[in-house]
């Protein structure tokens, strides 16, 4: 397969939010501003780089029967070193995804690709797989975190618009959440199918 | 109307019943309660209808020419009802431009999205409702006082059911008759309980809808109410108890108008007793032990959602047909 | 690789020893980092509520079964305020976590809300500059508040439409006066109260709260 569509192929046919539906809870949960979609995608397309690679390179080594957990073992190594690394360097940014950091671990993308795709392909085919898939899902919390920041609260990557009392506040809650993610959902099949 | 040849299973069933009828005789069906809310609130009451109907309208003729690219459906008057119907759950005092969000809301999401009127699984305006009373929970709870309204001067905005929430009252302090006529804040169509049972019972008269839906949501929630005054003591409470939730909050409009919606209520008489009280029975724990003082909306919307679970087991037994014995 | 016993528990332990070593050498790298944000993030939380201080002296209480720490800050050897980090379990959302700083005389100088799951809007002004509820106590003297939204008959402001979040609010402030009574010694001393003392407080406390059930 040509590289560069592996790539692509994650961002737009593959996009894990609006395609694949996969890893609903962070994409509910974490998305009240565009920031914290941001984070949440870097931090999760950091792990799923990482992992995807380890996964590759000691794919041939692992017993059938071990390698679930021999993968989770990997992936929560990675979630673990990335969350010590965000509460280090980080701080506000880690206090405000909280509990979903440490729930990458269980976050099915993850596991999806590597069962899926690196135990699989060769070392620089996952690597791409993991920027791609990474990438749409980024690129995903970022835009339902932008829209939800918005219509919630009035602002933008943090820079109030001046129109916060006239937003509806339920965009930050849990129910704007359903509501922004189908709507996009609609959109994102409808332009991508034209 | 766009199919003239309308394909459908047996009965073939003819009645005078078209949905433009029927809307229309709920529309004047409502009209008792606008007229006693104008009297209560003042002409702002009619400022806010207005609102909310001609964007109703407004809405629903744009997704379905723009969008759906079909004949207009706005001479069913269905949007015409929802405006009605959501302006009736806003407090008088609201700013028009959250009417027009609860209208896009109501309308665009809760209906059309599904495809319009008989395909949304929720009531539309209880969902434009519910969407502005966590969108704006201040502008949406601040009520104004009824003109020369006495019911309680300390806490003036208060609804009887927010206040018995805060405990700044207690269920035998409240004018009873006074609820009856209207005379509390509240949201414009809810206050007037006296002008709402009057619109039920035309549209009974009328046959737009059966008595089984607001006798099975009302009589739970009495019986609900009965059962914890007599856990309270009794006394007074037996009758003020069930008398106060009947009168207070969306309970009369939520029972006669929003719970009988035909496309989000069961089919059959059983499922909707069985709707009707699970309506009754969630609204009363969420009035006594939520977190909000009122849960009319909620309950319904709750049950809109159990409906299509209703209407798939609870069903007449079908003529002829005999159960096998096993 | 085969699915052999022998194939799967050697696979396992290695894969286990290496991801452990690995997640043990970040921490040795970022623990420090660690420490070093989480105590900026207090000595900001207390240098948010008090005046200009050199050093603080920490000590903690067990007030109605929660922590509450006080740290008396201090510039060369004068006394110069209290920040008390005290809580609630009141919230509309749970837990809700405040410094609350007080002058060596009693005077409430700031509140800062350190965490807090408050309905978005509503309750979540708590932790605004500037809000109802800080005005209504900000460089009052402590003990002349009767803590008390104006619903249950007391006389502070509440937010508007978030009276539960109000009253955890002030519950928790409340709670900081406690701990700064016992901190400062003032409990001792004050009206007449014989011996008030935290346990003491701890009994007044839960009687009240049998009283409003």
């Amino acid at each position: 397969m040509n590289k560069m569509q592996i790539v692509l192929n994650g961002i737009l046919k593959n996009n894990p939010t609006f395609v694949l539906v996969l890893g609903m809870c962070p994409t509910l949960g974490t998305t009240t501003s565009a920031i914290n979609g941001l984070g949440m995608g870097v931090a999760t397309m950091a792990v799923l780089i990482m992992s995807n690679l380890v996964i590759s390179l000691i794919k041939n080594f692992i017993p059938d029967k071990v390698r679930i957990p021999a993968f989770i073992v990997v992936i929560a190594s990675f979630v673990t070193i990335i969350q010590m690394l965000m509460q280090a360097y980080v701080p506000s940014l880690y206090a405000s995804l909280g509990v979903f950091i440490p729930l990458i671990v269980v976050n099915c993308i993850i596991l999806g690709r590597a069962e899926a795709f690196a135990s699989k392909n060769g070392a620089v085919d996952s690597i791409l797989d993991g920027i791609g898939i990474g990438l749409g899902f980024t690129i995903a919390l970022t835009l339902i975190g932008a829209v939800r920041e918005i219509l919630g609260s009035g602002a933008i990557f943090g820079f109030s618009l001046g129109i916060a009392d006239y937003m509806p506040l339920v965009f930050v809650l849990a129910p704007g959440a359903f509501f922004v993610l189908g709507y996009m959902m609609v959109l994102f099949n409808k332009l991508a199918k034209k | 109307m766009a199919n003239k040849f309308i394909v459908a299973t047996a009965p073939h069933m003819h009645n005078p019943h078209s949905t433009q009828s029927l809307m229309r005789d709920v529309i004047l069906a409502l009209l008792p309660a606008l007229g006693l809310s104008v009297a209560v609130y003042g002409l702002s009451v009619l400022y806010v209808t207005a609102i909310a109907v001609v964007s109703c309208v407004l809405v629903e003729y744009l997704i379905q020419k723009f969008l759906f690219k079909g004949a207009p459906t706005i001479c069913n008057l269905s949007a015409v009802v929802t405006g009605m119907l959501l302006a009736f759950n806003l407090p008088s005092n609201i700013p028009w431009w959250i009417i027009v969000i609860g209208a896009v809301v109501a309308i665009g999401v809760a209906k059309m999205t599904f495809g319009g009127l008989g395909h949304n699984p929720f009531n539309p305006a209880l969902v434009g409702r519910v969407f502005l009373l966590i969108a704006y929970p201040v502008q949406m709870t601040s009520f104004p006082q009824p003109v020369g309204d006495e019911y309680v001067d300390a806490f003036a905005g208060a609804t009887p059911l927010a206040a018995l929430k805060s405990h700044a009252i207690e269920v035998g302090d409240v004018n009873l008759l006074n609820m009856f006529a209207g005379i509390m804040p509240g949201s414009m169509g809810e206050i007037a309980a006296a002008a709402l049972l009057v619109g039920g019972l035309y549209m009974l008269w009328r046959r737009v809808i059966t008595w089984h839906i607001p006798v099975a949501v009302l009589g739970s929630m009495a019986v609900f109410a009965f059962i914890v005054a007599l856990t309270q003591g009794g006394g007074e409470l037996l009758y003020a108890m069930p008398a106060f939730h009947l009168l207070a909050g969306g309970a009369m409009l939520g029972a006669i108008f929003m719970a009988t919606d035909y496309v989000t209520s069961p089919m059959t008489p059983k499922g909707m007793i069985i709707y009707g009280i699970g309506i009754g029975v969630i609204t009363m724990i969420i009035r006594l032990w939520g977190a909000y003082p009122e849960g009319m909306s909620f309950a319904i919307l709750l049950m809109n959602a159990v409906t299509p679970l209703i209407n798939k087991y609870v069903k007449p037994r079908r003529f002829g047909v005999t159960t096998a014995k096993k | 690789m085969k699915s052999t016993l022998f194939n799967m528990v050697a696979v396992l332990f290695t894969v286990t020893l290496i991801a452990s070593a690995g997640v043990g050498a970040v921490n040795m790298i970022t623990a420090d980092a660690i420490a070093a944000a989480n105590a900026a993030a207090t000595t900001e939380a207390v240098a948010n509520v008090l005046p200009e201080f050199e050093n603080t002296e920490i000590s903690e209480q067990t007030i109605d079964d929660m922590p509450i720490v006080v740290y008396t800050a201090t510039k060369g050897d004068e006394t110069v305020g209290y920040a008390v980090e005290s809580m609630t379990k009141n919230g509309f959302g749970g837990a809700i976590r405040m410094m609350v700083g007080f002058a060596p005389d009693g005077k409430i100088l700031n509140v800062n809300v350190l965490q807090q799951a408050e309905t978005p809007g509503l309750g979540t002004k708590m932790a605004d500059e500037d809000n109802a509820l800080l005005r209504s106590i900000k460089d009052k003297k402590a003990w002349e508040i009767e803590f008390k939204v104006k619903k249950d008959g007391g006389e502070l402001d509440a937010l508007t439409a978030a009276t539960i979040s109000s009253r955890a609010y002030y519950d928790a402030v409340a709670r900081a006066y406690e701990a700064y009574k016992v901190a400062c010694g003032y409990a001792d001393k004050a009206d007449g109260v014989s011996g008030a003392t935290a346990t003491n407080n701890e009994g007044q406390k839960t009687q009240e709260g049998g009283q409003n059930e």
